[in-house]
């Protein structure tokens, strides 16, 4: 185990109770991700660890070298910056790329498209490909 | 007595993170398609920055936040490359 670095009292209860906090809302997530049943189901818990696990956990590394340093330091707002921003469009394009792949695949689970021409391996005119 | 709370904390959360690893890991290993893979690498990838970054206020030290910003950088793009190889089966068309 690790000493941690000489917090007033304070901030030394803030900066924990942040980074437990996010720990916690990650495992939340990643049990989510363990215990769901389908892969549509299982795209949501992780972006609880990806969004308030990161930003909770970003919060207390925000605190506690603003107090080491007794000055601002704010760099650490990038990583949350980037990932709140990131996961969105990972997801996205992840939960299309499924699918897709089960829609080819001809799973009765997923909606159907409208134009069902638009599908490869199945009968379709010129005009789609 | 603050030295001991803060101590204690951070290696609660540790070893939550590390909990979250070894589910995110599971899912890894027995997930049944590769969509759910590629979901599992991008978890793995986030729970490793966040113990990176506890690591940081563990030891007060800047240097692993580098680390953690490197990891959240390559880890969007590893995942935006999965993602469009199960959609097309190539990356760059």
């Amino acid at each position: 185990m690790i000493e941690a670095p000489n917090l007033p009292l304070w901030a030394a209860i803030m900066v924990g109770t942040l980074a437990i906090a996010g720990a916690a809302m990650t495992l939340l997530g990643s049990i989510g991700l363990l215990r769901f049943k389908t892969f549509y189901d299982r795209l949501h818990p992780p972006t609880l660890g990806s969004s308030s696990g990161t930003l909770l956990i970003v919060a207390a590394s925000v605190l506690c070298f603003s107090v080491l340093r007794s000055r601002l330091s704010v760099h650490e707002i990038l990583i949350a910056l980037f990932v709140t921003l990131t996961t969105p469009v990972t997801f996205m394009l992840l939960a299309r790329a499924a699918l897709y792949r089960d829609r080819v695949e001809g799973n009765e689970d997923v909606p159907r498209l409208e134009a069902q021409e638009a599908l490869p391996g199945q009968s379709h005119d010129d005009s789609s490909a | 007595m603050s030295l001991s709370v803060l101590t204690w904390a951070l290696s609660l959360a540790q070893v939550m993170l590390g909990l979250s690893l070894i589910c995110v890991t599971y899912r890894i290993v027995t997930g049944p398609r590769a969509q759910d893979r590629v979901l599992g690498l991008d978890s793995l990838y986030i729970c490793a920055m966040l113990m990176l970054v506890v690591f940081g206020i563990q030891t007060g030290r800047t240097l692993y936040f580098e680390a953690a910003l490197i990891i959240a950088l390559l880890g969007f793009t590893s995942t935006l490359a999965l993602a469009k190889f199960l959609m097309r089966g190539e990356i760059i068309e």
